[in-house]
């Protein structure tokens, strides 16, 4: 660490070789980073939820399909409308059979909410007004608990439900 | 070594001093109360539910967590860096501020808004959490009084401003000194950044409060308050690093290793904080996926002066710890002086906040978010960055800075040394467990005592937070017992009182480039940033909004 010249430092601002190099490798750190989110995103698909429609919160929870039990829209493709509300989820069961695709759509007629799947990388927040949406393919057997994840008031603590998996044809 | 020549420098007036001293006491009595209720979450882990005996007073862990939250991270804090912004003018520019009076206004603005905010908190009429998400309805009162903090804050930071202005023109050509004009930065960046919190209070959420309007559009709530949330972190952080640039260094006994990178950093967080805000909506679902990638990479951006800051002030650190005759690689961290309370806190405060950054790139990873988003992690996340990096250096700073305006000695270095580690070892279990917890899927802001979805094999992670969380509890009692003797013990002899550290620059500051020392360029270059990174979706969230959802309180 010695004193730089002057006139050098007029040229580097006065940084030092060790400090110039760990900037540099300060940006190929973000590159890198960057780059391996966007292979998760779009080579891997793991994306986060976008616009999808708006509703009326003081109404849309009355409408079909919302809250609904979980309905195949086509082979191995399912739906399920979930309402997100103080303090529960309706419907508060969604039974798939394994490797099917689901995507859920949730909204709130009353505050925030989160909705969060254990063990999967489904995590949306609900926000009033707005339609959350996310599509997963649940390719193990078992129970996945879905959590609120957003303090909605005093029951907030209670409030889950549960997606059971099932082996094919054994569902119910 | 230099300590008879700092005795010439500057003088802060005694009404200067009286004056910050008012903003300590009002951040450490906020502190005092809100981390009161932090160990009452963390114990209701362990299944230690103490609410239930509290009940004549306290409603709810929701309310005990809003007081911690609202208290702690934002009261604390707020008068903290006001108070120390203050000193770091005067001193910094050797001279009073230069209309003094604007600096009491806004500072008795902020008194009225905390009490303002404060009632309706503790009578259980504002149970939100301090990101008071619409539809959740506070009392109109507690809004009321979250606008004039922070309108406080603003009138404060103009006399902060106004004071540099007039120090630029007696001193052209002159390059501002170092903590000033770190202070100013941080000053100016959060007078744009609160501007999104304040159109949401007095467009929104106020008018809802008194009945004016029947709802609220909760997505674009969100999105003026992530507006002001991010950078609310770096207005937290940046104080800490004025310390750590340019004070910690003179107290190891050493210089600042690079005055040019050193403002490129207060810059580049001028420039970078506030057009990053989705990040921390990136699992919404009122805004496009395209906006939340441009705000994933300009956050990736912050990563590069943090970066800096890291590599500046480790080198500052190595600089006079070699001075003080320390060797090797790793072998020079000894010679660091390990009896100083306030360096031990400020070093102990930088090691955990280098968890807090790495924990904070995936919190910023756009999709790795998913993982982590509204669970334990962020609160334990955060409890490294404004718990420690900034609290904890606070603490360290303060334990000069008290005695000094008070004009007596610190009250037992040694308990401030265990202070130090206490906080240290309490914050690693606490923060640990709850990324662990986080990791495991366990929701934040929730009572994972009684809820009734928590599996078995959380119960050893559960645990360690009570216990992290009663040992900080034991440090801020210590803490705050310190500040307390150190107020009021007996006057101490002139020469025991400590001074303010001002670190010199190894390099003549008058080397630094002129246009790392102007504001226009860069106050220009972040308006334009904010603009390009959130004006097209604001003005589709505005012109599309639609007030629907009335909400329950």
């Amino acid at each position: 660490m010695t004193q730089p010249q002057e006139e050098q430092t007029k040229k580097t601002m006065g940084v030092d070789p060790f400090e110039r190099n760990w900037m540099i490798f300060s940006i190929g750190l973000i590159v890198v980073f960057f780059g391996l989110i966007l292979i998760a995103g779009f080579a891997l698909g793991i994306q986060v939820p976008g616009p999808d429609s708006r509703v009326d919160p003081q109404t849309f929870a009355d409408a079909s399909p919302w809250g609904e039990p979980v309905r195949e829209v086509s082979p191995g493709e399912y739906e399920v409308y979930v309402v997100a509300r103080t303090f529960f989820y309706e419907p508060r069961e969604i039974v798939v059979p394994v490797d099917s695709r689901v995507t859920i759509f949730v909204s709130s007629p009353d505050v925030q909410h989160g909705f969060k799947i254990s063990d999967t990388n489904v995590n949306m927040q609900i926000v009033p007004g707005q339609v959350s949406k996310l599509s997963y393919t649940f390719d193990r057997v078992g129970e996945f608990p879905y959590i609120c994840t957003e303090y909605c008031g005093i029951g907030h603590a209670a409030m889950s439900g549960v997606v059971k998996v099932v082996e094919e044809g054994g569902e119910g | 070594m230099t300590i008879s020549a700092e005795k010439i420098g500057y003088q802060i007036t005694k009404e200067d001093k009286r004056f910050i001293g008012w903003h300590m006491l009002v951040a450490i009595t906020a502190l005092s109360v809100g981390s009161l209720f932090g160990p009452l979450q963390a114990l209701e882990f362990a299944g230690l539910d103490l609410y239930q005996y509290l009940t004549p007073v306290l409603e709810s862990y929701y309310q005990g967590l809003t007081i911690h939250g609202v208290l702690n991270a934002l009261v604390w804090t707020t008068f903290f860096i006001v108070g120390f912004t203050y000193l770091a003018v005067v001193k910094g520019l050797e001279r009073p501020m230069t209309y003094p009076k604007l600096n009491r206004v806004g500072f008795w603005t902020m008194v009225v808004g905390l009490v303002t905010t404060g009632v309706p908190m503790l009578i259980g009429e504002a149970t939100v959490l301090f990101t008071f998400y619409p539809p959740l309805k506070a009392s109109w009162a507690f809004y009321l009084g979250l606008t004039l903090v922070v309108v406080g804050s603003w009138i404060e930071g103009w006399g902060f401003m106004l004071t540099l202005r007039a120090w630029r023109k007696d001193n052209p050509g002159v390059r501002s000194p170092f903590i000033a004009f770190a202070g100013v930065v941080n000053t100016v960046m959060w007078q744009i950044a609160t501007i999104g919190v304040a159109v949401e209070i007095l467009t929104m959420l106020l008018p809802w409060s008194l009945g004016l309007i029947d709802a609220t559009d909760p997505q674009l709530a969100r999105t003026y308050f992530w507006f002001t949330g991010h950078p609310l972190v770096y207005f937290w952080l940046l104080p800490a690093y004025i310390s750590w640039y340019g004070m910690l260094p003179k107290q190891v006994g050493g210089k600042l290793f690079s005055d040019s990178l050193a403002r490129l950093a207060f810059w580049l967080f001028l420039l970078l904080s506030i057009p990053v805000g989705f990040h921390h909506q990136f699992l919404d679902p009122g805004i496009p996926i395209g906006w939340k990638w441009i705000h994933a990479g300009l956050t990736y951006g912050v990563f590069f002066p943090s970066m800096l800051t890291a590599f500046t002030v480790i080198a500052s650190l190595e600089y006079a710890a070699k001075q003080r005759g320390g060797k090797g690689l790793v072998g020079w961290i000894k010679a660091l002086p390990w009896n100083d309370p306030s360096v031990v806190t400020q070093l102990l405060a930088g090691i955990l906040f280098m968890f807090g950054g790495i924990g904070g790139l995936v919190n910023a990873s756009y999709n790795i978010n998913t993982v982590i988003h509204n669970t334990a992690w962020v609160p334990g996340h955060f409890h490294l960055t404004v718990a420690s990096a900034a609290t904890l250096s606070f603490m360290g700073m303060s334990y000069w800075l008290v005695p000094y305006i008070r004009g007596r000695k610190l009250y037992s270095p040694k308990l401030a040394l265990i202070q130090a580690w206490t906080w240290f070892v309490g914050m690693i279990i606490f923060s640990n467990a709850m990324h662990v917890l986080g990791l495991l899927g366990a929701p934040r802001r929730t009572p994972l005592g009684s809820a009734p979805y928590v599996p078995d094999e959380w119960a050893g992670h559960l645990l360690r937070v009570s216990i992290g969380g009663t040992i900080l509890l034991i440090s801020v009692i210590m803490y705050v017992w310190i500040m307390f003797k150190s107020a009021t013990g007996p006057k101490a002899d002139p020469a025991d009182v400590p001074e303010i550290p001002v670190a010199e620059s190894v390099r003549d500051p008058q080397l630094t480039p002129e246009w790392l020392d102007n504001f226009k360029p860069w106050l220009i270059a972040t308006l334009v940033l904010i603009l390009v990174a959130y004006g097209p979706q604001l003005i589709a969230q505005i012109s599309d909004i639609q007030l629907n959802a009335p909400g329950v309180g």
